[in-house]
């Protein structure tokens, strides 16, 4: 049944808004990557089965739903309306939750979110909760993703009508303009700016495309966007298209993302919207036509890039071409073409529908709005967040983030994923936004933030990152095709100790010819990682090259390992952990690493968490070959 | 028509022209490897970087392109050889020397840019390959694709599609092995057979002279998806000028 006009629309929405209050208590199981592994779908049917059993099918619903954001209690489970949160929820608490919970009102200690050893039972007291304003995140966690009425419901597609019934396309981008959103890539271009020049550019044919195809290692903000509330990007894209004039959009997202695309979420949400005609020949009625397809990328990294990216859905290898044609006006099958980030397109909705104004009320200056950003690394609380832009990177690691587990000190934080950089603990205050992040050579990126303690080696983290470009480069360009592989040569050589300080010099010479020369933006910021360590981890380099030594204990031919007497209690943890052999003692009394046996791989020294194991120069090692 | 200044030197070129043609009517020289007038432009090799500068622009603001690539404009004014460039080309042509360390015309071009031996750690195994994709352009641009990149990365290398070897497409017409900048794609021809790609091929014989000069596979694909006569494949290019100078010459008797 295709709905025809706005008024049918309006009426339908009233329909999918009846349904959903009919129902008073609402069990929101978690149904994102993280829970889904830790055994979610098997909650929600025991939660279901419960509710069936006791009798209360009258009164509550148990739905998955989008990641709730708290990825390190996996599978979290809300209930609403009290807002109650439980984490690490498992098939044997379903029956307890629903006895006490549903029935009784109360709250079950052992299974609330703990900080500072308080458990905080209510949505609205956790600190990682409390801080975010959600907008392009508004309906994840919230709504089912699988049933449009009930996105619905929750106020999807009105923001579309309005723009389609009461706006010019001129009138949206101008609002999108005021609105001050930049790409939400990484980017960071004016989106509004983009529309305006696709608008312009010749052509009958032109297409909107939203880039899910997220890599960085550390950022799933994407990920979760297109699982938890597919409704956001496609009215988003449906907004762009009417303000654009195209009658065409593509989804182009990783085969690797199972639940947002292979086993729901988007394929049903694009066939839902199909179904009640938001999507298709004459939309409500009117004369704007547009239908979206999803693409799937093969599992390269640079289909990131826009117009490798494009290539791929032309189903061409992915190699990037020069952008001095921008793609609004050369794009996808070089036609005009305007490609936007997930939480780009998700933003757009709430721009139109509350107006630009509001959306430009947060953030800073020349960064408007908010931001999502992927939590993880060595924080307390692992997850995804949505704040203001210009927060500061310290409320995000310490408040949100709730700290670094195991009493250990922040070391850095890496942002902006291969692209980016790292803040060093010194500079945490920074706020986050696009120029603040660039002053301190890091990147705000996609908002994949990983924190790193102590025990991280700065030099190896270049290198990681170095590795990983030179398996994700196409192959295209000299300059990072060949580039990658011998700034790999010698950054290994510095982590294995065979470094000189000509070789510093010899990687400063590379990456800034990289900078220079290489076709595409993978390349040119290939050499960022390995620049940001160099500024504000020079002292490492030198100690690996002059004086054969990594403090965190992560080379392993530059360290050894040694217990401190006065600080080791014997848990005897390190003995067990041990893959060598090579710790030995008695529980409850002082332990001992044989050096002769230990290669140093420094598992008992992060896994201690007395920081009773520390890292000392590898002299016996150096004694012993001389 | 555009006016472009090229090191000082001013030329008009057609619009929809790029910058390193206007290089070349200026009559200057940046390297290239990738480039071939046959084909649109690729900007692989990225030694045809310039520094470029537009009206509007800080007067002491520069962006590094690809001349191959940038389409011309009214006022453009491009320096071909700043330091920066040179220098980017420097390393572009040492990591090249580090790849194909015995090749002949990276070793020339090296050498230009006072390079006779890499800085970096050569590659232990050596290829005369520079990965300008010239090859599977061309094969692209005639319609055949039978060959194609593979893998990404350094790993990436010419071969036919999948790494299915050999190329089921190939019609052995020595596009590729033409067009490579650096001879690194080799084929054997003993007046019967051609082989190249791992694959053998009959040839077709000139009526004339008897030289095997065309392969019948070749013939055939040129027949079928060109429209083109059979008895055009009667000659070889040799014969047909011949034929064709005979024909001019009778001409100018009967005048």
């Amino acid at each position: 049944m295709a709905l025809k006009s706005k008024d049918e629309f309006e009426r339908y929405a009233k329909d999918c808004i009846d349904k959903r209050s009919r129902k008073k208590i609402r069990i929101l199981v978690c149904h994102g990557q993280g829970c889904a592994v830790r055994g979610a779908q098997d909650v929600l049917d025991a939660l279901k089965n419960e509710i069936r059993a006791q009798g209360l099918d009258g009164e509550a619903e148990v739905i998955p739903t989008g990641c709730h954001g708290l990825c390190s209690i996996a599978p979290s489970v809300i209930i609403e309306p009290a807002g109650v949160l439980y984490g690490n929820v498992k098939v044997e608490d379903t029956k307890k939750i629903v006895d006490v919970t549903l029935k009784g009102g109360g709250v079950i200690e052992e299974l609330c979110f703990r900080q500072d050893d308080k458990a905080l039972p209510y949505v609205r007291e956790i600190p990682f909760f409390a801080s975010q304003t959600r907008i392009a995140l508004r309906n994840v966690g919230k709504i089912n993703p699988y049933e449009i009425d009930d996105a619905i419901a929750c106020g999807a597609y009105q923001a579309f009508v309005k723009a389609l019934f009461e706006m010019t396309p001129e009138k949206i981008i101008e609002e999108v303009s005021v609105s001050g959103l930049r790409g939400r890539g990484g980017a960071g271009f004016p989106t509004g700016r983009k529309w305006a020049s696709c608008r312009k550019a010749k052509g009958e044919r032109k297409f909107v495309v939203c880039n899910g195809d997220e890599g960085d290692p550390g950022a799933f903000k994407d990920r979760a966007l297109m699982h938890g509330d597919p409704h956001a990007i496609i009215e988003g894209m449906l907004i762009g298209a009417y303000a654009v004039g195209a009658k065409e959009g593509f989804i182009f997202t990783r085969d690797e993302y199972p639940l947002a695309v292979h086993i729901f979420s988007l394929k049903k949400a694009i066939e839902d919207a199909r179904r009640i005609g938001l999507l298709g020949e004459r939309i409500l009625g009117t004369d704007f036509s547009f239908d979206i397809e999803l693409a799937f990328g093969g599992g390269a990294y640079v289909c990131g890039e826009s117009s490798a990216l494009m290539r791929s859905i032309e189903g061409k290898p992915p190699e990037p071409r020069a952008k001095y044609i921008h793609g609004t006006e050369k794009g996808l099958f070089d036609l005009p073409t305007v490609l936007n980030n997930c939480e780009s397109w998700a933003d757009v909705p709430f721009i139109i529908g509350k107006g630009g104004k509001v959306f430009a009320s947060f953030g800073t200056e020349k960064s408007k709005g908010t931001k999502v950003f992927s939590i993880s690394g060595a924080v307390k609380n692992i997850g995804l967040v949505e704040m203001p832009m210009g927060v500061p990177l310290r409320k995000v690691v310490m408040e949100v983030g709730g700290g670094v587990r195991n009493g250990r000190k922040v070391k850095a934080v890496q942002t902006g994923g291969p692209s980016g950089g790292v803040v060093p603990a010194s500079m945490l205050d920074i706020p986050l936004d696009f120029e603040n992040l660039q002053l301190a050579s890091s990147a705000l990126g996609s908002g994949g933030m990983i924190v790193l303690d102590d025990t991280t080696c700065m030099v190896s983290l270049a290198l990681y990152f170095v590795r990983f470009l030179l398996d994700e480069s196409c192959g295209k360009c000299t300059p990072c095709r060949e580039g990658l592989v011998q700034m790999e040569k010698i950054v290994s050589r510095i982590c294995e100790g065979k470094g000189t300080m000509a070789d510093i010099e010899k990687l400063k010479g590379l990456g800034g010819a990289m900078k220079l020369a290489c076709l595409c933006d993978l390349g040119r910021s290939a050499p960022n990682p390995l620049f940001a360590t160099f500024t504000h981890f020079f002292d490492e380099y030198v100690e690996h090259i002059q004086h054969g030594f990594c403090r965190a204990g992560q080379c392993r031919a530059l360290c050894s390992f040694k217990i401190v007497e006065a600080m080791c209690d014997g848990c005897h943890e390190c003995v067990e952990s041990c893959h060598k052999g090579a710790v030995f003692g008695e529980k409850g009394k002082l332990h001992y690493i044989d050096k002769t046996l230990c290669d140093s791989c420094g598992d008992c020294f992060r896994l201690c968490t007395r920081n009773a194991i520390v890292v000392e120069k590898p002299v016996l090692k150096k004694a012993m070959e001389a | 028509m555009p006016v472009v200044t090229v090191d000082g030197i001013t030329v008009e070129i057609e619009q929809g022209k790029y910058v390193l043609d206007a290089i070349r009517k200026a009559g200057l020289y940046v390297p290239t490897l990738c480039h071939h007038d046959a084909l649109p432009p690729f900007g692989a090799c990225r030694l045809c970087i310039v520094d470029i500068w537009k009206p509007g622009w800080d007067p002491d603001w520069f962006r590094l392109v690809a001349s191959c690539l940038y389409p011309v404009e009214e006022g453009l004014v491009v320096h071909t050889n700043t330091k920066r460039v040179i220098e980017a080309r420097r390393v572009v042509l040492d990591l090249l020397l580090a790849r194909c360390p015995q090749t002949p015309l990276v070793k020339k071009l090296a050498k230009e840019y006072g390079l006779e031996k890499t800085t970096f750690e050569e590659t232990p195994e050596p290829t005369d390959c520079v990965m300008c994709g010239l090859c599977v352009r061309i094969c692209d641009h005639l319609g055949i694709s039978a060959i194609s990149t593979v893998f990404a990365g350094f790993r990436k290398q010419v071969s036919p599609p999948l790494d299915n070897n050999p190329p089921e497409a190939c019609i052995g017409c020595l596009s590729c092995a033409h067009i490579c900048p650096t001879q690194h794609i080799k084929f054997e021809e003993d007046g019967n057979k051609r082989k190249i790609w791992g694959k053998e091929f009959d040839m077709m014989k000139c009526k004339v002279c008897g030289k095997a000069y065309v392969t019948s596979a070749q013939v055939e694909w040129e027949v079928k998806k060109g429209k083109v006569p059979l008895d055009f494949f009667d000659l070889c290019d040799a014969c047909k000028r011949e034929e064709m100078k005979k024909k001019a010459l009778s001409l100018q008797v009967r005048m």
